[in-house]
């Protein structure tokens, strides 16, 4: 049973370069099972879900991109059983003449719009205005306009956002725009999608690692958002350092107080051939090892105290490729997050 | 900006036969070279630009040079051991500096840089106007460029300045944490084209020329424009554009001097890099880049680096020495170590592998790599330390 089945929209932020691509990425894969169809979403222009599957750049257009992850029950054959991610990626300009389109059938006027520039003009300058485009097209893949016709309806929509410094800004059309503009439409249309992101449809997780700034980042993150009555999912513990050592092991490794014959003894007994370099050089690593897990786990207990659910992804040696995608898929699922 | 298309030797590819390793980074040289004047850091996001600037300057500095360096977002309690958390736009004496140079550090104000320059180039009444609409404060705050066109502006100013008083003899800069290491020198063109763009021609075309230049188009326009976002906002825009119509010039031409100096022999680019994918290739069309605008490359810095393991030990065989331990049931220490001491080796051949393609391709780059320390950097002395990692790199 995941802890969000309520959620249809998943935003996922955190501070950059942590991990927000990679985990909404394996959180698509994990909510694709049993025939669902799951949307992942990218908005900051850089193709950067094309990459991590290794598919050809997106265009502005919802696309097929995978199964998702079978579920443990699954014996692999019944092909109705799995699911299905499919990809988009939205630029502010095809979002701006789409929703001309859609809602004033500007035909003509929108070309002229895109001819004169005014839409890079406007996408540029109003950041505003581009974020309202850009969360309008993924409020109309959650609520799905009728207008739209034969698009499909989307079991979860997961959204690889922008960072924790400018999400509430991303999210909270209401705010910047208003500065620009006070009245008309575009307003009215941002004070819909706020109804859409404050609800309990919507699940915003922060992705983070175990070091002082992210958490920082994370806490300071899910204090604006409750401000902003943003509801706020649960927080993803990435890249975590192997957990390959006891507690007491790691005390001595830190104390240098390892038994040096035991351990010599045991590695002879698994077939290692022992050297004094060896035992120098694991004791080595073991120290500087569990020194980092000792920041880490202070880390950790502040992630864990602060009263949301917290799933944890390990740092996977050989980097991620479209394996490591799944395996991290697998963990989230095993953990409730899908 | 003339970029010179013939004769650079940006890739030397994988097979050719005279690819020839530049080596290590020679840090402290670089420092110690009195014709150094300015090192700019770039790279990627989230890569350690602003530690590894404010390294080296406090390095230079210790060193018995003249260093202003200029951040940008340092983190905060690494802005307070440097006294530079309050946001005055202009450098101050960083305290507890040994040896005979001097530092001076400041932490960049995007916003009061632009501020500024309005001031400076449009009439008192007409910087009012400007400071005030709506539309430059969101130009000014948050238009993606800004910081690094201001970054730039910032530059210039202290360079001018610096040359002028003798107050400094070298400028250490850190470039803002944009996606594309690359926005930090296209930051500028896009300012000037986006202020010459055929929109913002037309919305002045009313106040400059004939009423005829109003075509059926731009009526199109700005009917479509009122309906959606209401008359007020294309009011400001058109008071916005009107305004800043006159300070154009200004922005251009300072932009372009600064370019220049960024090409001059005493400048010195380092490109940092976390040793993974995205962060190499960023750093790869950067250096790529900066051969084509013919700007001084001094090296790459890799930093946060996996530390190698000491013994030979092969990942596989650890893991099959600690899966035989785990069957027999004891050791569960030595297997422990074991699986570690794989997963070490992993991570680091993988990064080796990655810092080799790069090598490969660029071959003629030096390159320093830093050992990631265990905390975060946030006062001198972890300054210091990361400034010997730096030079020792190098040796
Ligand atoms: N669990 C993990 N194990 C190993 N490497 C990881 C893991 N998670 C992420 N990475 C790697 O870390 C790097 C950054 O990840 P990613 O691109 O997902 O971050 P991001 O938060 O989306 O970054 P940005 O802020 O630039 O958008 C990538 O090289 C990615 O492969
Ligand atoms: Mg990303």
């Amino acid at each position: 049973m995941s802890d969000w089945s309520e959620a249809r929209l998943h935003v996922v932020t955190g501070k950059g370069g942590t991990g927000k691509s990679t985990v909404a990425s394996a959180l698509a894969l994990a909510l694709a099972h049993r025939g669902k169809n799951v949307l992942l979403c990218e908005v900051e222009g850089r193709q950067g879900i094309a990459r991590m599957f290794d598919v050809d750049p997106l265009p502005y257009g919802e696309r097929r991109l995978t199964t998702g992850l079978p579920d443990h029950d699954d014996t692999g054959g019944g092909k109705e059983t799995l699911g299905r991610v499919h990809a988009l990626h939205i630029d502010a300009e095809s979002a701006l003449l789409e929703y001309l389109d859609m809602y004033y059938r500007l035909g003509r006027a929108g070309k002229a719009l895109d001819r004169f520039g005014v839409i890079e003009f406007a996408t540029t300058i109003a950041p505003g205005v581009r974020d309202v485009l850009l969360s309008g097209k993924v409020y109309e893949a959650v609520e799905r306009n009728s207008r739209n016709k034969g698009a499909i309806d989307y079991d979860a929509i997961v959204l690889d956002a922008p960072p924790t410094g400018r999400i509430t800004q991303f999210l909270n059309v209401g705010g910047e725009v208003g500065g620009l503009a006070k009245v008309g439409p575009i307003k009215t249309q941002s004070d819909t999608m706020m109804k859409l992101f404050q609800s309990p449809r919507t699940a915003i997780h922060l992705v983070t690692l175990l070091e002082e700034m992210p958490v920082q980042e994370t806490i300071d993150g899910i204090a604006e958002l409750r401000r902003e009555k943003l509801p706020v999912g649960g927080v993803v513990v990435n890249l975590v350092r192997p957990r390959d050592l006891s507690d007491d092991d790691l005390a001595a490794a830190r104390a240098g107080t390892l038994d040096r014959e035991q351990i010599e003894s045991e590695l002879k007994a698994g077939g290692i051939e022992v050297t004094p370099t060896l035992i120098d050089g694991l004791f080595h690593e073991a120290r500087e090892h569990a020194e980092r897990r000792a920041l880490e786990d202070e880390q950790l207990a502040v992630v864990r105290g602060l009263g949301v659910p917290t799933y944890e992804l390990p740092r996977m040696a050989g980097g991620v490729d479209l394996g490591a995608l799944y395996e991290l898929a697998g963990l989230l699922r095993e953990q409730g997050m899908a | 900006m003339a970029r010179r298309t013939t004769e650079h030797q940006t890739r030397v590819g994988p097979t050719s036969p005279r690819a020839r390793r530049a080596g290590a980074l020679d840090v402290d040289a670089l420092l110690a070279d009195q014709r150094t004047g300015i090192i700019v850091c770039c790279g990627s996001g989230g890569v350690g630009k602003t530690t590894s600037a404010a390294a080296l300057a406090l390095r230079a500095a210790e060193q018995g040079r003249k260093v202003v360096v200029l951040t940008i977002d340092p983190a905060r309690r690494l802005a307070q051991s440097m006294g530079i958390e309050a946001l005055d736009n202009t450098p101050r004496p960083v305290t507890g500096v040994q040896g005979s140079g001097r530092l001076d550090a400041m932490m960049l104000d995007m916003k009061r840089t632009f501020d500024e320059v309005v001031v400076a180039q449009a009439s008192p009444e007409k910087a009012k106007q400007i400071l005030a609409n709506p539309f430059y404060i969101a130009l000014s705050s948050s238009f993606a460029g800004t910081q690094e066109y201001m970054a730039m502006e910032k530059l210039g100013q202290i360079h001018r300045d610096a040359k002028k008083t003798g107050d400094y003899d070298l400028i250490v800069v850190d470039t803002p944490p944009s996606r594309s290491a690359l926005d930090f020198l296209d930051a500028p063109e896009r300012l000037s084209s986006f202020l010459d763009g055929r929109f913002v021609r037309l919305m002045l075309a009313p106040a400059r020329g004939p009423a005829k230049l109003m075509t059926a188009g731009f009526g199109l326009i700005t009917n479509a424009m009122t309906k959606i976002l209401g008359a007020q906002f294309l009011k400001d825009l058109q008071t916005f554009i009107t305004a800043l119509d006159t300070v154009f010039g200004g922005f251009r031409q300072r932009a372009q001097q600064t370019y220049s100096l960024l090409q001059a022999d005493g400048t010195a680019f380092l490109v940092v890099a976390a040793p993974e994918p995205d962060a190499l290739r960023e750093a790869a069309y950067f250096v790529e880049r900066l051969s084509e605008d013919g700007m001084p490359l001094a090296g790459l810095i890799v930093n946060r680096a996996s530390p190698a393991p000491e013994s030979s030990l092969a990942a596989e065989e650890a893991l099959a020495g600690a899966g035989r331990l785990r069957r027999d049931g004891n050791g569960a220490t030595a297997a422990g170590l074991l699986r570690l001491h794989a997963d070490q080796v992993r991570l680091v051949e993988r990064e080796h592998g990655l810092r080799e393609r790069f090598a490969t391709a660029h071959p003629q780059v030096p390159t320093a790599v830093v050992p990631a320390l265990a905390g975060d950097v946030h006062d001198l002395e972890g300054l210091r330390r990361i400034g010997g990692l730096l030079a020792e790199a190098g040796r």
